[in-house]
């Protein structure tokens, strides 16, 4: 009885996690791809909310019926946010930290205002789950796992799959890395650096932008203010948890995903703490992302000074910094 | 050995370039020839770089035309030059660390294949090093090589894009007397082979050693282009660094106490690597002590042990007899000692403060400025007026930050900061490096009015000129080491420039 009643919470999580953190994975695959070239885009939390208020625009006022096209609206709506930041902070040689908190402040009070007359309005055009019949048993514990919609599959294998290909296996995921480990050294060579660094901060853009779009278009289907609710922030940590390589970043989506939902679940069945009193768990779930960033840092910057060296999952060197040929 | 018909592979003729107004190189000519390893020579600032970054593509001429085997080129990159066959390995290797040196040889290159494997790199670079017979592993890490290797790796990089002209900028600079040996045979290989090197140095020996023609160049002026076969070491000497005074300066003979002694300091720098061997000094107060050199023989190392911001490995510093070896920075700065930094950005002062505050920097908690922990406010403004004043520091006011003063401004403050702190001992690092004819004589009448109020100077530059003018007595330094010490009476530039290129007293004669 009590096992069946745990097992019933494990399969409700497992299910809401997986879409929830798919979020997470396509804004830490945009905010990867951005950092392997250098750039760093802390504006993650504004490009979610601009692509899940343009996919909103597009299906209630623009009546877009195809919920792929919402989404690629919401996309290139991210992406123009991604430009304007890329512009800044490659071209002009901004801060990246600067521009990107204003990004992220500015992105989300941009899609506050767009969204503000269509809170709680429910969207109809949604992404469908793909339920591979007859090759699975229709039961709790596959569909939980596996009976999700197409964008689910490809933010956690595609993306991924592609990615790791790009990077590790092409001369082009060579040059990418040497843009954002030596971008002098990349020069050198004859790789474009600034050409580089504005193409991939704008494809990173689009790619969160998804990440926003798929809220409204799948597991939240209705517009609120603030839609991001830090997952942008959590994207960021999980690519440092992710040591920078794509795999890796489904793992950390996961995780980062599933201690969100456990925080929603938690709140939603009233569960409380059997110690320190609490009659509600949310304070401590809601803590628990940045407690697991914490440590995650903390790990490789533990093994550093313990002598190892853990390049492998050291962030790009240049990561942050502008670069110009003439300053030597 | 200038075969081929000694026919150029590469002609600038009349380039100019300048850098924020101030001429880095002024109508120059060069031409190297095919087959030849050609020695570019000069001080630091000659504009020897500057000249082989507009061959390679990095810099573009603000006038003349470069000339690449008959053909006029306009480079508007690295990858153009090398496209056209010109390669450049620079002083600081662009190489990317964590990645591996098969890796690093396919960089940016459209003929690597589109999907690659290890497997694959490793073959092709295995390809280029029996073809050019310079060997490293090519799985290793470049993080794991040494300098010798990386260097390796940055010129079969140059040669596997098909360069035939190779310009090496100050190539020996971070390798060791036994890979530096290495290094030459690799050249001369090279040019028998029928390519072009261009070899930048100011070390005198290599230009003998390694090249068949050389060039000097002085100020951004070509002096002369000649076979090497027949120049001595002390004409290429005395063309690189010119015969000129500028100023009357009275040299004294000083007997007095010593102000500063080093005896036996030995010192690594931030590579780990010794870079002040057993070095004994004395500068005696009311001295200025001048060490000659050029730039990256430990002097940057030797002013920073001296102000106790680098430890020493072995050795002794005393100021006014007090051992320095357990001081803080602090407690040497309280013993009167001041300190005009080389990097006076990075070091001298912070930017983004104000000039009142930049003003005080050196000793803002001594009893003028501060009361227990708060600043008294006016007399640091008071003093920050009369020092703007006395060093005519041109600002708009003290109020702006020192970011927006000009380089030779920022000069300016440091040096009269430095040189009213120090009461014993002003070290002045290149003090007047990069400022115009003006400000640096300003500088120099600061430091020799320090001198004549009973302080002692170490002054450390890299233009012969200005320690010959300025030092009452000379030490010149290379590779770490003090090759000799004189006297300005008996001080002889011809003698002092062998020095300096790495002769022993012996051979200097």
């Amino acid at each position: 009885m009590i096992l069946a009643i745990i097992e019933n919470a494990f399969l409700s999580l497992i299910g809401s996690a997986i879409p929830a953190s798919a979020v997470v994975m396509l804004a830490a695959t945009g905010a990867m791809l951005g950092e392997r070239v250098g750039v760093l885009n802390l504006g993650q939390e504004g490009l979610i909310g601009i692509g899940a208020v343009y996919s909103v625009i597009a299906v209630l006022s623009w009546g877009v019926e195809s919920p792929w096209l919402a989404m690629l609206i919401g996309m290139i709506a991210a992406a123009v946010a991604g430009l304007i930041f890329a512009v800044c902070v490659v071209a002009f040689r901004a801060s990246q930290v600067l521009v990107g908190l204003a990004l992220a402040l500015g992105g989300i009070g941009l899609s506050n205002q767009l969204g503000v007359n269509r809170n709680g309005t429910p969207i109809q055009t949604l992404f469908r789950e793909v339920n591979p019949g007859g090759v699975l048993d229709n039961n709790d514990a596959v569909s939980a796992f596996f009976f999700h919609d197409p964008v689910v599959y490809i933010a956690y294998v595609g993306l991924p799959v592609v990615l790791y290909f790009v990077l590790f296996r092409t001369r082009h995921g060579m040059n990418m890395k040497a843009v954002g480990e030596n971008p002098a050294a990349a020069d050198a060579v004859g790789v474009s650096v600034t050409g580089w660094r504005i193409f991939y901060s704008v494809l990173g853009a689009a790619l969160t932008g998804a990440g926003g779009a798929y809220m409204v278009l799948s597991f939240t289907p209705t517009w609120s203010p603030d839609i991001a609710r830090g997952r942008g922030w959590v994207a960021l940590a999980v690519v440092i948890f992710a040591g920078w390589r794509p795999g890796w970043a489904v793992a950390g989506a996961l995780l980062y995903g599933s201690m969100i939902s456990l925080d929603t679940t938690a709140q939603a069945r009233g569960w409380g703490l059997p110690f320190m009193g609490a009659s509600d768990l949310s304070f401590f779930l809601s803590m628990l992302p940045y407690v697991v960033t914490l440590v995650a840092i903390l790990i490789p910057a533990g093994a550093v000074k313990l002598g190892r060296r853990v390049r492998s999952t050291a962030a790009p060197a240049a990561l942050a910094i502008p670069y110009s040929r003439e300053e030597r | 050995m200038t075969g081929d018909g000694k026919r150029p592979s590469v002609e600038a003729r009349g380039i100019s370039k300048a850098f924020g107004g101030v001429a880095a190189l002024d109508a120059v000519d060069f031409e190297v020839r095919w087959s030849e390893v050609h020695a570019l020579v000069g001080e630091n600032g000659a504009g020897k770089t500057t000249l082989c970054n507009i061959l390679a593509g990095i810099y573009r001429a603000d006038a003349g035309q470069v000339i690449v085997d008959g053909t006029e080129r306009d480079f508007r990159s690295p990858a153009h030059a090398i496209d056209a066959g010109v390669g450049m390995v620079h002083q600081h290797f662009r190489l990317v660390e964590p990645m591996t040196v098969a890796e690093n040889i396919h960089l940016g290159w459209p003929e690597t294949p589109g999907v690659v494997s290890q497997r694959a790199l490793v073959d092709r670079t295995e390809r280029f090093m029996s073809e050019t017979g310079l060997h490293v592993d090519p799985t290793a890490k470049i993080w794991q090589l040494s300098v010798g290797e990386q260097q390796r790796v940055e010129i079969l990089r140059v040669l596997a894009r098909g360069a035939r002209v190779l310009i090496l900028d100050e190539p020996t600079a971070v390798l060791t007397a036994k890979e530096a040996e290495e290094l030459f045979a690799v050249v001369r290989e090279l040019a028998a082979g029928g390519l072009s090197v261009i070899f930048i140095t100011h070390k005198l020996r290599e230009v003998l050693a390694v090249s068949d023609r050389l060039t000097v160049l002085r100020h951004g002026i070509r002096e002369i282009t000649r076979p090497t076969e027949g120049a001595t070491a002390s004409e290429i000497a005395r063309l690189m660094t010119g015969e000129e005074r500028v100023l009357d300066v009275e040299h004294r003979v000083v007997t007095g106490d010593p102000a500063l002694e080093l005896r036996g300091v030995s010192a690594l720098n931030d590579r780990g690597i010794t870079a002040l061997h057993d070095v004994d000094l004395t500068v005696r107060s009311g001295e200025i002590l001048g060490i000659a050199g050029v730039s990256g023989n430990g002097q940057t190392e030797l002013a920073e042990v001296i102000c106790a911001l680098r430890g020493l490995e072995s050795g002794s510093i005393t100021v006014d007899g007090s051992g320095t070896a357990s001081m803080s920075v602090r407690a040497v700065t309280d013993l009167g000692v001041g300190h005009i930094p080389e990097d006076r950005i990075g070091t001298g002062m912070v930017l983004s403060a104000s000039v009142k505050d930049n003003a005080v920097l050196h000793n803002y908690w001594t009893e003028q400025f501060a009361q227990g922990l708060t600043l008294n406010r006016q007399g640091v403004i008071d003093f920050a007026r009369r020092l703007v004043e006395a060093a005519r520091v041109q600002t708009r006011s003290i109020f702006a930050t020192a970011g927006q003063l000009s380089g030779g401004n920022q000069q300016r403050l440091v040096a009269r900061r430095e040189a009213l702190a120090a009461d014993r001992l002003l070290v002045a690092a290149h003090p007047t490096r990069g400022l115009d004819v003006n400000a640096a004589q300003e500088v120099r009448s600061t430091i020799l009015g320090k001198r004549d109020s009973g302080c002692a100077v170490l002054l450390i530059s890299d233009d012969l000129d200005e320690v010959l003018l300025m030092s009452d007595r000379i030490a010149v330094i290379y590779e770490g080491r003090i090759m000799g010490v004189f006297e300005a009476a008996e001080a002889d530039r011809e003698h002092i420039g062998l020095l300096m290129g790495g002769h022993s007293m012996s051979e200097a004669g």
